[in-house]
C-alpha cells in the first residue's frame, strides 16, 4: 500500500519532529536499526537544509512498494534562493553557511536513490529513497 | 528555557544526553558546558550519548567543537555510549570525529579521564 504525508519544516523544532516521523515510518515499514538510523539521519541534514539555505518549505513522507519491494522516499521542498552550482554543492566540505558542508552529499551516501532539482530564484527539491 | 542539566562531580562535568535535541538546545549546551568548566575549574568532560538514536552532521558538529573547547580550556573531553548503528551511519554519513576521545560506556569513559588526567604507567598520549 503506498500512502503519504505531508510535514511543515519551519524550524529546528520541525527537523526533531521530521525525524521522529520518519523513524516511526521506518520501523513500521520494518526497516533494520542500521537502516532507520540512516534515513532517519539523511532526513535531518535534508530538513535541516531546508530550515537554513531554503527559508523553511515541506516535506512529503511516501511509503513505495513495489512487488516484493519497501521503501520509504522524502521529498524536501523550498521557495528558497535555490542552488547555482549542483556540482559544488555536492562536494564534501562545501559549505555557503557554518555547516560541515556534510549534508547533500551525505544524505546522498545515506540513501539508495538520490535527486535534487534547483533553480536559482524558484528554489530546490530533494528527493531521498532507501529501500527496505 | 529548556537547558540538558550538566551534573558536576569533584573533577569532573557529566551529561547525558537523553533527549531528541533540537539545534539551539545543542549550542546552549555547547555554551553552558563551556561555562561550568571555567567556572569549577573542571579537568574533564564526560558525555554520554547512549540513548542519542541519532547524531547527524549538526550535533557531530557540536561534539567536535565542545571537545576543542574543552581542550583549549585545559580540559578532556569523552563521548560514551555511542550506539553501533549511530557509528555506522556517522561514517558514512563522512564524519569520523577527528580529535574526539571515545569510550564504550561510563565507567571506561571515567577511567580514561583519570588516566589523562593522573596518569598511569603507559599515559601520556
Amino acid at each position: 500500500m503506498n500512502a503519504e504525508e505531508l510535514r511543515a519544516v519551519r524550524s529546528s523544532e520541525d527537523v526533531v519532529l521530521v525525524r521522529q516521523a520518519v523513524r516511526a515510518l521506518a520501523v513500521k515499514l520494518g526497516f533494520s536499526l542500521v537502516e532507520q538510523t540512516k534515513i532517519v539521519t539523511a532526513a535531518s541534514e535534508l530538513a535541516r537544509n531546508t530550515v537554513d539555505y531554503g527559508g523553511g518549505g515541506f516535506v512529503r513522507l511516501q511509503t513505495l512498494a513495489a512487488g516484493p519491494r519497501v521503501g520509504l522516499r522524502l521529498t524536501f521542498e523550498d521557495k528558497g534562493p535555490g542552488i547555482e552550482n549542483l556540482e559544488l554543492v555536492m562536494k564534501d566540505g562545501y559549505t555557503s553557511g557554518g555547516g560541515l558542508g556534510l549534508g547533500l552529499g551525505g544524505a546522498k551516501r545515506l540513501s539508495n536513490e538520490f535527486e535534487i532539482v534547483s533553480r536559482p530564484g524558484e528554489g530546490t527539491r530533494v528527493s531521498i529513497t532507501r529501500w527496505r | 528555557m529548556e537547558r540538558i542539566p550538566i551534573l558536576r562531580t569533584s573533577e569532573f562535568l557529566l551529561v547525558t544526553i537523553q533527549v531528541d535535541m533540537h539545534d539551539r538546545l545543542a549550542m546552549t549546551l555547547q555554551e553552558d558546558l563551556t561555562d561550568q568548566i571555567v567556572r569549577h575549574h573542571s579537568r574533564g568532560v564526560l558525555i554520554d550519548i547512549s540513548t542519542l538514536e541519532v547524531v547527524d552532521s549538526f550535533i557531530g558538529r557540536m561534539i567536535g567543537n565542545i571537545a576543542a573547547m574543552s581542550r583549549v580550556l585545559d580540559a578532556e573531553t569523552v563521548v560514551v555510549g555511542m550506539r553501533p548503528a549511530v557509528a555506522i551511519t556517522l561514517v558514512e554519513l563522512g564524519l569520523s570525529l577527528p580529535g574526539v576521545r571515545t569510550a564504550l560506556n561510563v565507567d571506561k569513559g571515567m577511567d580514561l579521564l583519570r588516566r589523562s588526567l593522573h596518569g598511569t604507567p603507559n599515559g601520556g598520549s
